[in-house]
């Protein structure tokens, strides 16, 4: 195992941390770990981009090694996967899609997750907001069914319908 | 000036007004994270493209809005000014370095700023005095409301709003408090305490100085998670490890009262006998004397001054602020001379009339 920090000298410090039952592995070498100082709680020994560098580091997975890695490039910007792992931070907002596949993985050692369930931009996202209302009213049905409510079940379905039916206008209207 | 004049109108509310539990809880912050899309993030952004952001962010704030604030741009201010809009939490340390199309706008009172082409191309702020990080997330949501009318935020459906730097994608929130934990310090309680904290998935750090040491006793608590938990849930959380928290703090300061009542008021007395004497201070010895003085103040052992002394000296007694009120630089001996001198007279103020 190489540092994930300086990936020069061999890795003797293992450090885990977890956060919400997540577990974030790091790596490090004596060298390193001393210049990163203790690991105490009110000083943040790792600059979160060099945490970030070696979660993203092709090294973590040492079995991957000899799978070419593509060059991936995010067009509107020019930023490369590789220079986002170096310095840890995204080039603009459309090197999240160009990215994507790769980030779910980092986005749960991150944060313990990889879906956004909180608040949702009223003016662009009623895309989003009837496809929210759809899946509550998909779990309504569910547990109407399950009662053998069948006349709210029923109303559930038409309800449903008619959402279905202005996401896909919204849809058509954006795309 | 004299001294009232100027803590009433160079202070932010947040270090004069009263608030909720704030024996324990100095303020309460709460931060959004917003980009336009598809234009780079600013470490990124050519000058053309910092300038048409700052020119979309002034334009959404031209028209008369109920949050009334003013833009100001960073590159028409000192540095001493920038550093005293830091000192005030107003900006970042990276805003005040300054910088082309950086700029800040933020509500008379201060409570409300927002950075322009900081890390990300909005961070709007809402900071309250006292326990009130339910209320900062109603303004700053309100707020973010009104700028989402105005313009297109960066958002997707599986990561929420798209932030420079992955850590912050989500909601983009950071909801903080900054506590004053004296008690939890001299009973030796505190490193037990934030270590449970910090297994919540809440951030510690001192809010002066480096490492365990937190001067002053001043810790800031943040959540550490963006993405994946609704912003209720985030307030939420803090708020119930900051309830613990203020309940345990209290504990522990009877409990020092109780069983080592001459030793603590021994104590206070010092710090307040040096402050009101001291002809040169430290910013690092100011802030550890004010805390043994608002926790006098607290238990009843001081009762003339102000209990807001805390909050307002610990940003007065900074360099840029020292600096901007002598109207000149200030060297290290002779900012430690001014630091001494106003902190005389900011107790003694307080000893004839309080400050309202």
């Amino acid at each position: 195992m190489i540092c994930q920090n300086c990936n020069e000298r061999q890795a003797s410090v293992h450090l885990t941390k977890i956060i919400n039952g997540e577990k974030t592995e790091i790596y490090l070498c004596e060298q390193c770990a001393k210049e990163k100082g203790e690991f105490g709680f009110a000083t943040d020994p790792f600059s979160i981009h060099n945490l970030l560098a070696g979660i993203l580091s092709p090294d973590v997975h040492p079995s991957r090694n000899f799978v070419k890695q593509e060059v991936e490039q995010c067009k509107n910007c020019n930023m490369s996967f590789d220079e986002f792992g170096k310095i840890g931070r995204f080039g603009c907002s459309d090197c999240y899609d160009e990215f994507d596949p790769r980030l779910a993985v980092m986005m749960r050692r991150i944060h313990g997750s990889d879906q956004h369930t909180g608040k949702v931009p009223e003016r662009q996202g009623q895309t989003i907001l009837i496809k929210k209302r759809i899946n509550e009213l998909r779990t309504e049905l569910q547990r109407a069914i399950a009662k053998e409510e069948f006349e709210k079940a029923a109303k559930l379905r038409d309800q449903i319908y008619d959402m279905e039916k202005k996401e896909s206008i919204e849809d058509g209207g954006v795309e | 000036m004299s001294l009232q004049d100027l803590i009433k109108k160079e202070l932010s509310k947040w270090m004069i007004a009263p608030g909720p539990e704030s024996d324990v809880v100095v303020s309460s912050r709460v931060r959004l994270a917003r980009n336009i899309t598809a234009i780079p993030f600013p470490n990124r952004a050519t000058t053309e493209e910092a300038e048409k952001i700052f020119d979309l962010v002034k334009n959404a704030l031209k028209e008369h809005t109920p949050f009334e604030l003013n833009l100001v741009d960073l590159a028409q201010l000192s540095d001493i000014d920038r550093t005293v809009l830091m000192e005030k939490h107003l900006i970042s340390p990276q805003l005040a370095r300054g910088g082309q199309y950086k700029g800040v706008a933020f509500s008379n009172d201060e409570v409300i700023s927002v950075m322009v082409n900081e890390e990300d191309h909005l961070r709007a702020q809402v900071i309250y005095p006292g326990f009130q990080v339910e209320e900062a997330f109603q303004l700053i949501n309100k707020l973010d409301d009104y700028l989402e009318s105005k313009l297109d935020f960066a958002f997707s459906e599986k990561y929420g709003y798209l932030t420079s730097c992955p850590t912050n994608a989500g909601t983009g929130m950071r909801a903080s408090v900054m506590v004053h934990l004296p008690g939890l310090t001299y009973t030796n309680r505190i490193q037990q305490l934030l270590q449970g904290v910090n297994q919540l998935g809440l951030a510690v750090r001192g809010v002066f100085g480096e490492g365990t040491e937190a001067q002053g006793n001043l810790y800031q608590i943040s959540n550490q998670v963006t993405l994946g938990r609704t912003e209720e849930e985030i307030v939420d959380n803090l708020n119930r490890v900051t309830t613990q928290i203020i309940q345990q703090e209290r504990h522990w300061r009877n409990q020092l009262l109780e069983e080592r009542k001459e030793d603590l008021t021994d104590r206070i007395l010092r710090a307040y006998g040096i402050l009101m004497y001291a002809h040169k201070i430290s910013s690092e010895e100011a802030v550890r004397l004010l805390s043994s003085v608002r926790l006098g103040i607290d238990l009843g052992i001081i009762k003339n001054v102000n209990p807001s002394i805390l909050s307002e000296l610990i940003v007065l007694i900074r360099p840029g602020f020292l600096q901007m009120i002598e109207g000149k630089q200030l060297s290290t001996e002779e900012r430690d001379l001014h630091r001494a001198a106003l902190i005389r007279k900011r107790m003694r103020l307080s000893q004839n009339q309080g400050i309202e």
